[in-house]
């Protein structure tokens, strides 16, 4: 990154001070040197040396000042002709230094890998951090993500057909990613529009496989699986570079033209299980009912077990007892009598009295 | 040389610039995505960066190429693999049900010069793709019942459909990687509308049958239960007859005459005679 800002630095001055040290304007590069011979290099360097790089390796560059200076001396007319000059030469030499470090220094995101393609032909495959490629034309490097999971929204108002020939209204999302930055860059002309023709395709003949009660419940994980399973086969087929991360469904619903039917039938559910309950409730009180009767008689049969006869007739006066309190009696000694009594009034008279 | 650029400055940099781009136009850049089909005065001679099944990428191919200038042409063909769709079509299944269908296939342009030749451009196999993409596709699914469309069959028949289409493809020089089946719909309408209809009378048949069976355990448990408590009572009351008998009489009478502290029983008038054996002691005679 340094050196980044190193070069950036670098471009900068020589654009900010191209017009300075070759212009005509004395002590306008570095503020307090004088410079000897009209102008300063851009950094404080005498022209001398400047002269001393350029004579060995920019001859030609001189050369082509001195054509440029003899060409505008001779259409130019009145123009200084070497200023003028200077300033094309050096904008050429800051612009083959500018594409020289924006072609040749790349750096790479711990989650991107660079593609270098040499002359149009796959040369390389770059990791992170800052590499260094030959100058474009000759190479290029084209980043690609590979961390990055994509994700495609799919299915909206859509129906599709389940195996027992029902329609089920279905949304789902399929995420990816890339693995193989080249493939992916190559093989195929329009991946993400295929990972989204490939889902549709998979998620169709996996639900067209399934009945739509498994489709909407208990098999959605399984679904998924197969869908994410049969993309990944088919992409692999394609060379697309592309890894399946996820599959999820997000909707798997009756269409709502049937909805309300589909309703009915959990309203069945819920009214079917009322049913068990109250049997459950019944039941459990008859069968509770009966134990403690019997536990009940048990008890009163033990003891009876031990003095029958004496048992026997206690309980059949205290019972006695009990129903003759609670009633009105009767007791007629003659035999013949009952029938002309009106028993009706023998009842009433009695408890009309209190009340009157 | 360097004297007559000095002296005709514009005529030698129009020259240099012509020189440049003639040069530049001998040595194309093949790229790894293209194949380059060089064609010389109309006639194709040779294929750049030939696709090849088994080279991976980055092997032979791609990069700088020449050509003769003006005498060379290149046409640019796509290296990698293309898709042609299909507008969805209504099929008619042996069992008259009507059927949307929509597919797409995935190929390859294998034999540029081919296809050069057959089709001249790669739009136009396209479009011939196309069309017998729909009709290999009608054919195909015409033979089938509606039902082999949603099954595991449907596997084989796309790949009938596919070697169908690859013979066609075949004689133009590309090559079918894939052809499947993206959406299979009833059309709108009344099969649509029948469909829902079925379904609707289907969840009706599926909640009746929940009440039913609802009910049918209900009864189910609550005759458990009256047996359970019938044994209950019979085991325990099954060990003296005789007792239960008067026991359950006492307990009978109680509730009749009595009634229960919810429910007392309604007044009654009780006419006894002295012969009752409650009231065999009121005669003072012994046993």
């Amino acid at each position: 990154m340094s050196i980044f800002l190193g070069w950036g630095e670098r471009a900068r001055g020589l654009f900010a001070d191209n017009k300075g040290p070759w212009g005509s304007a004395p002590g306008d590069g570095d503020g307090g040197e004088p410079p000897p011979e009209g102008g300063g290099g851009p950094w404080g360097e005498p022209p001398r040396r400047r002269r001393h790089t350029s004579g060995s390796s920019n001859m030609p560059s001189t050369s082509l000042e001195d054509f440029f200076r003899r060409g505008t001396a001779r259409f130019g007319g009145g123009l200084p002709g070497r200023p003028s000059g200077s300033i094309i030469f050096w904008i050429l030499v800051a612009l083959v230094g500018v594409w020289l470090v924006f072609t040749t220094m790349h750096s790479i995101g711990p989650a991107e890998r660079g593609v270098v393609t040499q002359l149009g032909r796959y040369n390389r495959t770059l990791g992170p951090g800052v590499n260094l490629t030959l100058p474009w034309p000759i190479e290029r490097l084209t980043k690609v993500n590979v961390s990055e999971a994509r994700s495609v929204d799919l299915g909206t108002d859509d129906l599709m057909l389940t195996g027992d020939q029902n329609l089920i209204d279905i949304a789902y999302s399929v995420s990816w990613y890339i693995r193989d930055p080249q493939l992916y860059l190559f093989e195929l002309r329009d991946p993400q529009g295929t990972v989204s023709q490939v889902a549709e395709s998979a998620m169709r003949s996996v639900i067209a496989q399934v009945s739509l009660n498994d489709a909407m419940g208990p098999k959605r994980g399984d679904i998924v699986a197969a869908v994410q399973n049969e993309m990944q086969q088919i992409l692999d087929e394609y060379r697309t570079g592309i890894v399946i991360n996820n599959v999820a469904i997000r909707k798997a619903d009756p269409p709502d033209a049937v909805n309300e039917a589909f309703k009915k039938v959990t309203a069945a559910q819920q009214q079917a299980q009322s049913y068990i309950n109250g049997a459950n409730t019944y039941a459990t009180q008859v069968v509770q009912r009966a134990q403690g009767d019997a536990t009940a008689f048990d008890k009163v049969y033990a003891q009876y077990k031990l003095a029958p006869e004496v048992t026997r007739r206690r309980m059949y006066y205290e019972t006695m007892e009990r129903v003759l309190a609670n009633v009105d009696k009767t007791v007629i000694e003659a035999p013949g009598v009952t029938p002309y009594l009106p028993l009706p009034q023998i009842q009433k008279s009695p408890r009309q009295e209190p009340s009157q | 040389m360097i004297d007559y650029i000095r002296n005709r400055p514009i005529l030698s940099a129009v020259a240099g610039l012509f020189l440049l781009i003639v040069l530049a136009s001998s040595f194309p850049i093949v790229p790894e995505t293209k194949q380059a089909l060089v064609v010389r005065f109309g006639e194709p001679v040779r294929v750049l960066n030939h696709y090849q099944p088994d080279h991976p990428i980055g092997s032979v191919g791609a990069g700088l190429a020449y050509r003769i200038p003006f005498a060379e042409q290149i046409v640019w063909i796509d290296k990698r693999v293309l898709s042609v769709g299909m507008d969805s079509q209504q099929v008619i299944s042996t069992d008259q049900r009507r059927l949307e269908v929509d597919a797409f296939a995935r190929y390859r342009i294998v034999d540029p010069q081919l296809m050069y030749i057959r089709a001249a451009t790669p739009e136009n196999l396209n479009n011939v793709l196309r069309i017998n993409l729909g009709s290999q596709l009608r054919n195909e699914l015409g033979k089938r019942p509606f039902a082999a469309l949603l099954s595991p069959e449907r596997e084989g028949i796309m790949d009938n459909v596919r070697l169908g289409l690859d013979r066609v493809a075949a004689q133009y020089g590309a090559h079918i990687v894939d052809v499947r089946i993206k959406h299979t719909d009833l059309p709108q309408g009344s099969p649509l509308d029948s469909a829902f209809e079925r379904m609707r009378s289907a969840r009706e048949l599926e909640a009746q049958t929940i009440l039913a069976n609802g009910q049918r355990q209900a009864r189910v448990i609550q005759a458990e239960a009256d047996a359970e408590a019938a044994r209950i009572y019979a085991e325990s009351y099954g060990k003296d007859p005789a007792f239960y008998d008067f026991y359950r009489a006492m307990q009978s009478y109680e509730v009749s005459f009595v009634g229960t502290r919810q429910q007392p029983a309604t007044p009654t008038t009780v006419v006894l005679s002295p012969q009752n054996d409650y009231l065999k002691e009121f005669t003072g005679r012994s046993r």
